[in-house]
């Protein structure tokens, strides 16, 4: 337990540091998610190109990579600085973001034609059409699915360990390289996994309770 | 295009969406231009910072690091199928003793981050005597994370099966290792297929992990030659993602080829047609928006007549 107490300032900046990229990568992914979501089902050709695109090539790149970029990459442009855990953000969403938009994009595409059909026939404008017909339903059965994004995007915030963010997972090295601090990487890490199986575990439980709420009748 | 979201455009609509192509051009046009414009700023196209990918033994090392990547790559995924196999069969056990611990097991290696997991292996083993090369640290902590996904989509696809598959197994006199091997396992692993290759794809992408656990695969030469001379870095990020992009389109090329091939056999299409008919898919709408979509459209809608 030294590994702990002993470390009780590091911990507490790893967690909240973690849990920072989390909450504001997942926020800017369900902002850009939501547009390319949007675009991809659009009406419009060349918007739903775009978005296509865009989902093609940013998730076949590895998240790694998208870090790389903009950690080593940005610096380069000559643009205002960022910090790494900025920089560190925007990667982690503007990654998780094509997850989003295909998670919306199958959500929407679960729902019948012959539901919005069904509305228009009964005289409902667009609106309602979509607000009280589609949209709930294809709310419901895309939470599941975002949920697992999100506990994706939980895991993949350790990947910024890598690019000098003092996170969870980087939190061997800070140990490793203070020679007065307590504990062993072995110590450190094992820690560090049963604090990721708790979170995740918390929101497996809020995947299933949520899908047990909304579940839809077909 | 069939789409719950929006109705056959009319007049008004397709102004509008013309309207908003515009837009959306321009602000991609916009988004492209400034990144160029940054880009040519900082001197990023300068001959210099593209020098180091003149060198012809620079390039044998890009090989060597895909063969790198490859290797992780292959045996992370043959040794995942296997351990997503043998989870499954074993979550799906029928007696609790091997059911219980396979459950949890399985859990807990989906929620551990697969960097923690090469952390584990390549920084944490050696405290208690065990030293590992990055290699196999990359592959056991890909084929236990990815082992243990498989695992639950194996699964997840022999209970999607109707039961009556299973029971006529039994009633053939089938034991239940017969009736796994013959009867279920196909249908689930086939029925399955797409799901399986893109988590196959999410392998691929993970191994970029191991250059934090200093394994020399692309990325870490990718790091190795930004610092060079002229620090080409976003220009090694450019091409070894260039490379990245190949490789998983490629796979996923792969599914979809596998997707076509073991289920559009004719007698499929066929079924899938009346099946489409039964489920009200193939609607009027859809008709309607193939005539507004010119020649082809038109042609369907004479036809129709």
């Amino acid at each position: 337990m030294d590994v702990i107490f002993g470390n009780l300032d590091l911990w507490s900046e790893a967690l909240t540091n973690t849990l920072l990229v989390f909450v504001f990568g997942g926020i800017i992914a369900l902002v850009l998610g939501i547009i390319v979501g949007a675009m991809r089902v659009s009406p419009v050709p060349i918007a739903r190109g775009v978005g296509t695109v865009y989902v093609n090539l940013v998730r076949n790149t590895p998240l790694t990579l998208v870090f790389f970029f903009f950690v080593f990459g940005y610096p380069q442009l000559g643009l205002p600085p960022l910090s790494n855990t900025v920089l560190g953000i925007l990667a982690i969403g503007i990654y998780t973001a094509t997850y989003v938009a295909e998670v919306l994009r199958a959500g929407i595409n679960t729902v019948h034609v012959g539901q919005a059909e069904a509305a228009r026939a009964i005289g409902l404008p667009f609106g309602q059409v979509m607000t009280l017909v589609v949209l709930p339903q294809a709310f419901r059965s895309v939470v599941p699915p975002m949920m697992s994004v999100f506990i994706a995007l939980l895991k993949n915030t350790t990947v910024a360990a890598g690019f000098a963010i003092s996170e969870l997972a980087a939190l061997r090295a800070t140990i490793n390289d203070a020679p007065d601090r307590p504990g062993n990487p072995m110590e450190v890490l094992l820690w560090v996994a049963v604090v990721f199986v708790a979170l995740v575990l918390l929101m497996s439980w809020a995947q299933r309770t949520l899908e047990n709420k909304w579940r839809i009748a077909r | 295009m069939t789409s719950v979201l929006y109705d056959v455009p009319g007049p008004r609509a397709i102004a509008r969406n013309r309207v908003l192509a515009a837009v959306t051009v321009l602000l991609v046009l916009a988004v492209i231009g400034f990144m160029t414009y940054r880009l040519w700023e900082s001197g990023q196209f300068e001959a210099s910072k593209w020098y180091v990918f003149t060198f012809s033994n620079v390039w044998m090392s890009i090989l060597e690091a895909l063969g790198n990547t490859l290797a992780a790559f292959a045996l992370a995924a043959v040794l995942s199928l296997v351990l997503g196999l043998v989870l499954a069969i074993g979550r799906l056990s029928d007696h609790a003793w091997i059911r219980v611990p396979v459950t949890a097991v399985t859990e807990l290696l989906r929620a551990v981050p697969v960097l923690v997991m090469m952390m584990l292996l390549y920084y944490g083993l050696p405290v208690v005597g065990v030293k590992m090369e990055p290699y196999w640290a990359v592959v056991l902590a890909l084929m236990a994370y990815n082992g243990s996904v498989l695992a639950e989509v194996f699964r997840a696809g022999i209970e999607s099966l109707p039961r009556g598959q299973k029971e006529a197994g039994y009633a053939i006199g089938l034991r239940k290792s017969g009736v796994m091997r013959l009867i279920l396992f196909p249908q689930a692993v086939r029925a399955m297929l797409p799901v399986i290759v893109a988590q196959l794809v999410v392998t691929m992408k993970d191994t970029a992990l191991g250059f934090i656990i200093t394994y020399p695969e692309l990325l870490y030469y990718a790091k190795l030659l930004s610092s060079q001379q002229g620090r080409p870095i976003l220009q090694s990020a450019f091409v070894i993602g260039g490379i990245y992009i190949v490789m998983c389109l490629i796979l996923s090329g792969i599914a979809k080829w596998l997707e076509i091939r073991t289920r559009r056999s004719p007698k499929d299409k066929v079924l899938e047609a009346e099946a489409a008919v039964l489920m009200h898919e193939g609607t009027d709408t859809e008709l309607l928006v193939a005539q507004g979509d010119g020649k082809r459209g038109r042609r369907l809608g004479r036809d129709r007549r």
